[in-house]
């Protein structure tokens, strides 16, 4: 018998209106569930006095037959999202004891849709990392081990709270956000599913800012059709976020077939690493046979500057970074240092973000400082932006031939040992998201779809990568991909 | 284009984050691993390539100049370190 936590949106969704249970069944099980999984560090403000009030609400409306689309399930929610009066630190000690005076744009549709939240999800300092390693709660633990060992993994990152919630069934889904692989890295570590739609299809008025013009929430769910029903719930035009396109949302869970005959699906032979593990290559042609036994029309095809996707990134993300944490200097909300006699006003500043930001946040703003700084603006910025265009051109042409989606691994291997990376340098970890960076930077969704274990028994995921505002199309073919893969497999419970 | 130390004082400085004097070698040695690897794009001819200002071809939407919020003193100041009488409060900055 399945627990009522271990559902997905879609199967909680039908029980609920079925009623054979109840929205204050189903969160109390995830509560509980969360309350012995304290292991596992996803969860870092739980809120269960208000998600028990609207579980309620939400029983009294599915059984006045009203029920919205994702009314009385339970879900977790990201620390970068600022909800009303509970702790929002983006995983940062320079937010400690903030307590927004409003809601995400995000959260509120979530709300609005009739979703239960159960608490705020640990994840890397202001989304800066790929392994919950920043965080100034401690690092998340994956809920997979490798067979036969007791090795804490990371569950990837920034998101990693989300996905170890996910995975472990501590809730039905979970909010994530994805500025170069935030989402769909973690997802792929842990076995779930993770789609970050085209950059403007969700509003980013309310989510903590790292990099402007690459952030993008989305949904981390059980399933794609799952995906489809969150994505759809948070989506939709923002007048508060100028970047949030007016356009409508499509109904993504009808778009589900499965039937992808005659689709294109292009290789890009770039994405070919040299010392790509073999198991990565064996997933990737696998997911390939399947696309093809589907019906798709397997082209390959090439992006040429997919090699300058992430120092283009470590340019322009640092440099956005620099800006928008600017607002951190201990004067309208957060920590402020304690001064000494005679302190002005700039050692409050240094002082305050010396203290507050961990050591990569501190990394990543002062090389957007320096990139951004007299004399290396047009060496470095510049240069990155054009590198830019031309890697959303790579994808614009390949598009022009017809290719309706894009076939990729998502990550370069298996969650890794959390520590095993700490005496590495900075780009080692950066690496992590060579697959999915391309994505952000040209704007484009995404989503990873688990599909096979390796032989330590870790989940590992494939990436399809769609057109612009294509979301339907894309988790169709990611519903096709899934339902090929038949991935099945849950993390041993030891927490 | 290597970092050395007074360089990446500058930019702490620059980015308003105290650095202790002897943090700065092996800070500097992480700037120059990090810049080593952008350097990667002077690879890339740019010739005649407009730099992207916008990932999806949009016109920011414009709204009428009006005030449509406001009196929320007590809000806003609610998360400040330090409010007194209806201010956020700095140290003193003006001798």
């Amino acid at each position: 018998m399945t627990k009522l936590n271990e559902l997905g949106l879609a199967a909680a969704r039908d029980a609920l209106r079925a009623g054979e249970t109840t929205s204050k069944e189903l969160t109390q099980a995830c509560l509980e569930a969360i309350e012995g999984a304290g292991m596992l560090n996803a969860f870092v403000h739980q809120t269960p006095e208000l998600a028990m009030e609207r579980a309620a609400q939400a029983d009294v409306r599915i059984a006045q037959g009203n029920a919205p689309s994702m009314c009385g399930l339970p879900v977790g929610i990201k620390d970068l999202f600022c909800t009303k009066g509970v702790a929002s630190q983006a995983g940062s000690r320079i937010l400690e004891g903030f307590l927004p005076e409003y809601e995400s744009t995000v959260s509120q549709n979530l709300a609005d849709a009739g979703a239960v939240m159960l608490g705020k999800l640990n994840m890397d300092e202001f989304a800066m990392g790929s392994s919950n390693e920043t965080s100034v709660y401690g690092n998340a633990v994956n809920p997979w081990r490798r067979n036969d060992e007791d090795t804490a993994l990371t569950p990837g990152g920034s998101s990693g709270g989300s996905a170890a919630a996910v995975a472990a069934d501590l809730c039905l889904a979970a909010t994530g956000t994805d500025t170069g692989g935030s989402i769909r890295q973690p997802a792929a570590f842990t076995g779930i599913v993770g789609i970050k739609p085209t950059y403007g299809r969700c509003s980013r008025w309310g989510i903590v800012a790292f990099a402007s013009s690459l952030d993008q929430a989305g949904p981390m769910t059980k399933t794609v059709r799952d995906a489809a029903i969150m994505l759809e719930a948070m989506s939709g035009h923002d007048p508060k976020d100028s970047t949030s396109a007016d356009l409508a949302v499509p109904d993504f869970e009808a778009a589900l077939t499965g039937d992808i005959r005659g689709k294109k699906i292009g290789i890009p032979k770039e994405y070919r690493m040299d010392g790509m593990p073999p198991e990565i290559e064996n997933l990737w042609q696998e997911g390939i046979a399947m696309m093809k036994d589907a019906g798709a029309e397997i082209i390959d095809i090439s992006l040429p500057h997919t090699k300058y996707a992430l120092p283009a990134y470590y340019v322009i993300a640092p440099a956005e970074a620099s800006s928008n944490l600017a607002r951190y200097d201990g004067v309208r909300y957060g920590h402020r240092a304690k001064l000494d006699q005679g302190d002005g006003i700039t050692e409050m500043y240094e002082k305050t973000r010396a203290e507050g930001f961990g050591a990569e946040v501190q990394r990543r703003v002062m090389i957007g400082t320096y990139v951004l700084s007299a004399g290396f603006y047009d060496a470095y910025y510049n240069r990155a932006r054009k590198v830019r265009t031309l890697i959303k051109r790579d994808f614009e042409l390949a598009f022009d031939q017809g290719v309706d989606a894009i076939l990729t691994p998502a990550t370069p291997s298996s969650a890794f040992g959390l520590g095993e990376m700490t005496d590495a340098d900075p780009v080692a970890m950066y690496l992590n998201d060579v697959f999915t960076v391309t994505v952000n930077l040209a704007g484009l969704p995404g989503v990873a779809v688990p599909t096979g274990v390796d032989r330590q028994g870790l989940p590992l995921g494939l990436q399809l990568i769609g057109r612009p505002w294509e979301e339907a199309d894309l988790l169709n073919t990611a519903f096709a991909l899934e339902n090929a893969a038949g991935f099945v497999a849950k993390p041993a419970k030891w927490w | 284009m290597s970092i050395d130390e007074s360089t990446a004082a500058r930019v702490a400085k620059l980015a308003r984050i105290k650095v202790e004097p002897d943090a700065l070698p092996a800070l500097a040695g992480e700037f120059n691993t990090i810049l080593g690897f952008i350097e990667q794009l002077n690879e890339v001819d740019i010739e005649g390539v407009e730099p992207m200002v916008s990932v999806t071809p949009q016109v920011l939407k414009r709204r009428a100049d009006v005030v449509t919020d406001g009196d929320q003193q007590a809000r806003i100041l609610s998360n400040a370190p330090d409010a007194r009488e209806g201010f956020f409060a700095v140290p003193k900055v003006v001798e």
